[in-house]
């Protein structure tokens, strides 16, 4: 093994250090701690980039299959199971390594002017480098146990961020909202990894993908519900139907955490942990047998697609429609893994990361400079094209790599997905597949008129006056925003070459295939089909729908945001039906409705009422018991102890003697006869003592 | 003739004796009593002396009459005395040594 | 006397045992009056009839000395020296209410009674039924008062000599107490 891929534990581990060291001396220092910050992420980045580097040479260098890099400490030990530390580095682990490293360091480089000037400007370093030594420390766990610490500390970094400008209640609320429903999923992933250590009796990763592809388990079924127990888990990260709703609400985060949590790098982690585990989901899901056209997974991320595409639609933020979207993509990578593509699953995290990231980054530069820090698009934006270019090229690139136009990044990843759907007999999630990206079209070219088409309004008209008073024809924002913009579009347009399917380029495929845990095509009952070969007629009905999306979209949008009066505007307000479908959307199909007022407040009123009537009437009670008692006792022990009997005692033995003073006096009667009886009475006494003592 | 018929007549006599001495207010009364008492004693004795075939008894009992008469004696004599001075011989009223 | 010196001789000697019962209880009867009287004079002959009848018993033990000298001494000497006592002290001629001590008989008899109770008990245990020995066994005539006599002045003559001199002392005490000066 190479010297990085046997020290990739420090990958983790730097950011860790750095996250205490900010905390610790960050106010003092004169950048406020982000020197620190982006230090650690660079440090962790020549990591991560050295042990992708050696992990190519060993897949390259060897012909057979590749064992993962290992590096172990025992962690604790309970009875005779042995936890371990460490890292477990494959091809899969290297390409999210890399990725998080490289991604988390362009963040922070952009937060340092994005959040400049910020109140709590240290903090917010110290929870983004936390969260990357989360995030890091997950995607090399070599046990569930490790997985779990780096998903947990991703979920708290996530609702320290998303809570980052907390005095607003919406903030907070959301971040609450965001902590709680991926808590939910949770439960699952506890119940799961239980599961797990009883079916497979160990938690680390790689034996129990061994395990589970050798046939070596009792119990098919219970391995079906130990995927179902670890996929709520995933529902739950990645905002997958029906716990999407925490996404877009935590929008209410600064951007630049949007854009590395909720967008490339944590919200993955679901589908991270679907690919990690894949032999149990694969088999214990029964995907790709003969037959199957339906099953969770697929079912699910299908679900997801259509639903977030739709809400995309009625967004008037700029960063909610981007979070939508994000689910949508994310459904995307679910149906991906459910039909049996691995490989496109993954390589769409890539590629997804890249874009996604841009996308945000551009929003949140749109804001920043152009819409004062306000991301209404119908309100404060429009016309920006002109006037802050490298923002619009950014963010045209990454539209079309979303969108999957060809030969820009996301087309190889995401049309690989489709066809694999098709070709795997899973043709609802084809059909699913493109008329996914058919709404993706359409929303983002909604999303893209607005915001940099058409005449500027609110906000982005003061932005167009200023220019025009400082006589600039554009102003974009400062090097620290535009750069990592310029970095992430180009890698936009080129990461899909990676694994080119139309070129036959696959070397993302050789580097990770080592990393599905089970065999390809025709190796065996428990197989992963291989990756369909690519033609343009194949790829043809997907691109002709986004066409169509694009088209149609600009139509819509010419016809009702553009300066003409049409017939279209206003159409949902005077049409019934077309309103209450709106509607609908706005209400986002009233599942929010559903979860906060039924599910919450049906549960959780009940249980804070209880609650409280536990607290006034029972603990309260019992406090009020135990003085009460106290005093009554305090009481009692007066009047008894102390005046009754102590007193009592005193005056008793004083009565006493008086009393039998008086008792006896008689005997002193003076009078003889009484002398007399006493004699003769003693005397007959004695005389019966005697009489019974000697019989 | 069986003893306790004697014995059993003497205790007889001195409970009642003694219920005498307890019970009577009057001085001589009390010495009354007492002198029923004495005879008992002497019954008692001279009924030993006949089961035991000795005279000790009756010496014991002459010589108790002669105390008897000499404790009579002196005892009206007292009477006597107390009546002269306080006028009455109840014995509720000479209680000076009561307390 | 008649009685006494009657020599049936018989196990049970009904005919003492008859006359031991009648004077028994003319003795009982005089004792209870002695005590129960409310009449002084009453209890003072009530006492002369306890002695009378004692001396009797004493002839049915075949002690006449003793018996004589009870009469002589005991009724002739001491009941008249309480019979001048009773009209010395100016006791109340007929029923005098003010004899017996207030409530005296609640004290008394439980105390007398326990007093019979143990006696009479300790003597049926332990003499159930021994018996005096027939009568005229040595001891009439004569003869028993020389052993008698024998007995005063030789085993006893201390005693004699102590008794003399307390019925001297008693007969000075007395007129000293009882002289009016």
């Amino acid at each position: 093994m190479g010297w990085f891929l046997e020290h990739a534990w420090l990958i983790p581990v730097i950011p860790g250090v750095a996250f205490v060291l900010i905390i610790l001396f960050g106010k003092r220092m004169p950048r406020g701690g982000s020197e620190i910050g982006i230090a650690s992420m660079l440090a962790a980045l020549v990591l991560a980039a050295g042990a992708a580097y050696q992990w190519v040479n060993r897949v390259e260098s060897s012909s057979e299959e590749v064992a993962p890099a290992l590096t172990r400490w025992e962690w604790f030990r309970i009875g005779e199971l042995k936890v371990s530390i460490g890292a477990h580095i494959d091809g899969l682990a290297v390409v999210m390594l890399l990725l998080v490293a490289f991604i988390s360091t362009l963040v922070q480089i952009y937060s340092t002017e994005y959040v400049r000037g910020d109140r709590r400007y240290t903090h917010y370093f110290a929870s983004i480098t936390l969260f990357s030594a989360g995030m890091l420390t997950m995607v090399l766990a070599p046990n569930m146990v490790q997985l779990l610490l780096g998903w947990e500390i991703m979920g708290l970094c996530s609702f320290m961020l998303i809570g980052h400008w907390w005095e607003e209640r919406a903030n907070s609320e959301a971040a609450l909202k965001a902590f709680w429903t991926v808590r939910v999923g949770d439960m699952g992933l506890l119940v799961g990894i239980a599961m797990l250590l009883g079916i497979f009796h160990t938690l680390e990763i790689g034996e129990i993908n061994e395990l589970a592809l050798a046939g070596d388990f009792e119990s098919k079924n219970l391995l079906m519900w130990a995927a179902v127990a670890l996929f709520i888990a995933c529902i739950g990260k990645s905002g997958q139907f029906p716990l999407h709703t925490w996404l877009p609400d935590a929008m209410a985060g600064p951007t630049p955490v949007s854009s590395l949590l909720h967008s490339s790098t944590m919200v993955v982690g679901g589908v991270f942990l679907v690919a990690r585990l894949y032999p149990v989901f694969h088999i214990g899901l029964d995907m790709n047998i003969a037959g199957q056209r339906f099953n969770l997974v697929a079912v699910i991320g299908g679900i997801t697609v259509l639903i977030a595409a739709g809400l995309a639609f009625v967004q008037n933020d700029i960063k909610k429609v981007l979070a939508y979207s994000t689910v949508s993509q994310l459904g995307y990578m679910m149906m991906g893994l459910g039909v049996g593509a691995w490989t496109a699953a993954v390589f769409h995290i890539f590629t997804h990361a890249f874009f996604k990231c841009c996308l945000f980054l551009s929003a949140g530069s749109v804001a920043h400079t152009g819409s004062h820090h306000s991301f209404d698009m119908k309100k404060d934006m429009g016309g920006l094209r002109k006037r802050m270019p490298i923002t619009f090229a950014a963010w045209i690139v990454s539209t079309a790599a979303l969108c999957g136009i060809p030969f820009v990044s996301g087309f190889f990843s995401k049309d690989e997905i489709i066809d694999s759907a098709k070709y795997n007999d899973y043709k609802v999630f084809y059909i699913v597949g493109i008329v996914g990206a058919f709404m993706t079209a359409a929303y983002m070219t909604r999303a893209t008129y607005l915001t940099f088409f058409g005449k500027p309004r609110g906000a982005a008209e003061h932005f167009a006056h200023e220019l025009e008073h400082d006589g600039e024809t554009s102003r974009d924002s400062s090097w620290q925003i535009t750069v990592p913009l310029i970095i992430l579009g180009v890698l936009a347009l080129v990461s899909g070459y990676l694994n080119a399917a139309p070129f036959k380029w696959h070397f993302f495929e050789d580097w990770t295939e080592s990393s599905i845990g089970l065999p390809f095509g025709d190796g065996g009952a428990f197989a992963v089909p291989h990756p369909p070969e690519f033609s343009w007629a194949t790829a043809a009905p997907g691109l002709a729908l986004v066409a169509a999306g694009f088209g149609v979209s600009l139509y819509l949008c010419r016809a009702v945001f553009g300066g003409e009066t049409s017939p279209l505007r206003g159409l949902t307000t005077r049409n019934p039906v077309l309103g209450a479908g709106h509607r609908f959307l706005v209400n986002k199909y009233y599942l929010d409705a559903l979860y906060e007022k039924v599910i919450v407040r049906g549960i959780a009123h009940p249980i804070s009422k209880a609650a409280y009537w536990t607290n006034q009437n029972i603990i309260d009670a019992v406090v009020n018991a135990v003085g009460k008692t106290g005093r009554r006792t305090g009481e009692l022990v007066y009047k008894y102890i102390d005046q009754g009997l102590v007193d009592g005692a005193v005056n008793g033995s004083g009565t006493t003697a008086r009393g039998a003073g008086g008792a006896l006096q008689p005997v002193q009667s003076g009078k003889v006869n009484m002398y007399g009886a006493l004699l003769f009475g003693a005397a007959a006494v004695g005389g019966l003592v005697l009489v019974l003592v000697n019989t | 003739m069986l003893i306790n018929e004697f014995l059993i007549l003497g205790a007889v006599l001195f409970c009642i004796g003694v219920y005498g001495v307890i019970a009577r207010k009057n001085a001589v009364l009390v010495l009354m009593s007492i002198e029923l008492i004495l005879n008992s004693v002497n019954i008692n004795l001279l009924a030993f002396d006949r089961l035991h075939g000795t005279n000790d008894g009756s010496v014991f009992a002459l010589y108790i009459i002669a105390v008897a008469a000499a404790e009579v004696g002196v005892g009206l004599a007292m009477v006597l005395l107390i009546f002269r001075n306080r006028r009455t011989i109840s014995l509720d009223d000479l209680s000076e040594m009561k307390g | 006397m008649l009685f006494a010196a009657a020599t049936i001789a018989s196990d049970i000697e009904v005919a003492q045992t008859i006359g031991f019962g009648i004077i028994a209880a003319l003795m009982v009867a005089g004792a209870l009056n002695v005590v129960l009287s409310k009449n002084v004079v009453h209890a003072a002959l009530s006492l002369v009839m306890v002695m009378a009848g004692a001396a009797a018993q004493y002839l049915l033990l075949a002690a006449e000395f003793v018996a004589v000298t009870q009469v002589l001494v005991y009724i002739g000497a001491v009941m008249v020296l309480f019979l001048f006592g009773v009209m010395l002290t100016r006791a109340k001629l007929g029923k005098d209410t003010d004899l017996n001590n207030h409530r005296g008989w609640a004290l008394g008899l439980p105390i007398s009674v326990l007093m019979l109770g143990v006696m009479v008990y300790v003597l049926v245990d332990g003499f159930d039924d021994t018996r005096i020995a027939g009568s005229g066994a040595g001891k009439i005539g004569s003869s028993a008062n020389v052993l008698l006599s024998d007995r005063i002045y030789s085993t006893y003559v201390l005693p004699f000599w102590a008794l003399s001199f307390v019925l001297l002392a008693a007969v000075i005490g007395a007129i000293v107490l009882a002289r009016k000066d």
